[in-house]
């Protein structure tokens, strides 16, 4: 059975499941969130190459590209805001995290 | 099955297994050192695909930065994150509802996909014929023509990101001497240097002796 593109869609999609998963598992804590977020984005990294391979095209390596920018930038200031928070609250709970709440 | 079947099945199995490892993980070091796993796995996914560039993104930004930067907060933070995972059964029926359906979907929806062949299939920017041009330069031809501007967008998020995460975590700390530029700028020899006779046998200082 050749590996064709189906199957690295598969595997892409059980990624996004796991990492949607995650967020339902862990809906405590953030850093584990930010992580699953992470598992998302990489999934719709391996779609875009996956599409990119088979097509011939280089367009979504490119796009690809710009995803991994994007998800590092979104790393970077989502520690920041949790380091933040943990500085004045002394906590990362979620349930915690509601001082802009109406 | 080739060589390159087997280790598609291979990076794929180990890539679900430790991003399964990583929401489950009760320890979150266990759970970044997983998560490094599987991108590790991902960049041979991507070498199996072609997109050897990609794949050493991968490993250099991810692994090298990314991940770095979530095990020094994790070590910074001292947070009790057993406390954290209260309530883990109790969200464990919805998760994994919504996740199997959203899995089915997706699968039922991409597992039969098929690409249009011939004059359906369009192609914005194809991979060149010649074989001697190399993943990285063919990338590289069509980021900074074709996608110039996004490039540079990219670049601009990233500038972005990095000015927000500073000022974010910047703190103005008591007891703490800060370099006032200012004031250096505005010393004058008036206001520094004071010009003293000292007389032989005396001291600069007025109330102790020579110095010993």
């Amino acid at each position: 059975m050749d590996v064709g593109l189906s199957h690295y869609l598969t595997v892409a999609a059980i990624l996004f499941t796991l990492g949607v998963f995650g967020i339902f598992l862990n809906r405590k804590n953030v850093i584990v969130i930010l992580m699953s977020v992470e598992l998302m984005l990489l999934a719709v990294n391996i779609n875009l190459v996956a599409f990119s391979s088979f097509l011939g095209d280089l367009t979504g390596q490119v796009f690809a590209l710009l995803v991994l920018t994007v998800a590092a930038g979104e790393a970077a200031i989502g520690l920041a805001i949790v380091v933040v928070y943990f500085r004045n609250r002394g906590s990362i709970a979620v349930d915690d995290i509601n001082a802009m709440k109406g | 099955m080739g060589l390159a079947g087997f280790f598609f099945y291979v990076f794929a199995a180990i890539m679900v297994a430790s991003a399964f490892m990583v929401i489950s993980a009760r320890n979150p070091v266990h759970a970044v050192l997983f998560l490094i796993l599987a991108f590790f796995n991902a960049a041979g996914l991507f070498v199996l695909l072609g997109a050897e560039f990609l794949a050493m993104m991968l490993v250099v930004v991810y692994v090298g930065a990314v991940m770095v930067l979530f095990l020094f907060v994790i070590m910074m933070l001292d947070v009790d994150f057993a406390e954290l995972r209260a309530g883990f059964a109790q969200y464990l029926p919805v998760g994994v509802t919504i996740g199997g359906i959203l899995a089915l979907e997706l699968i039922l929806v991409l597992g039969s996909w098929a690409l249009a062949s011939g004059d359906a299939l369009r192609v914005a920017s194809p991979v060149p014929g010649d074989s001697d041009l190399t993943n990285t330069e063919a990338l590289g031809r069509v980021l900074y023509t074709q996608y110039v501007y996004f490039f540079e967008g990219a670049g601009l998020i990233l500038l972005v990101a990095m000015v927000g995460a500073i000022t974010l975590t910047q703190r103005e700390r008591e007891g703490v001497r800060h370099q006032n530029i200012a004031d250096q700028v505005a010393r004058t020899p008036q206001t520094s240097i004071e010009i003293k006779q000292v007389g032989s046998g005396q001291s600069v200082f007025p109330s102790s002796g020579p110095a010993e």
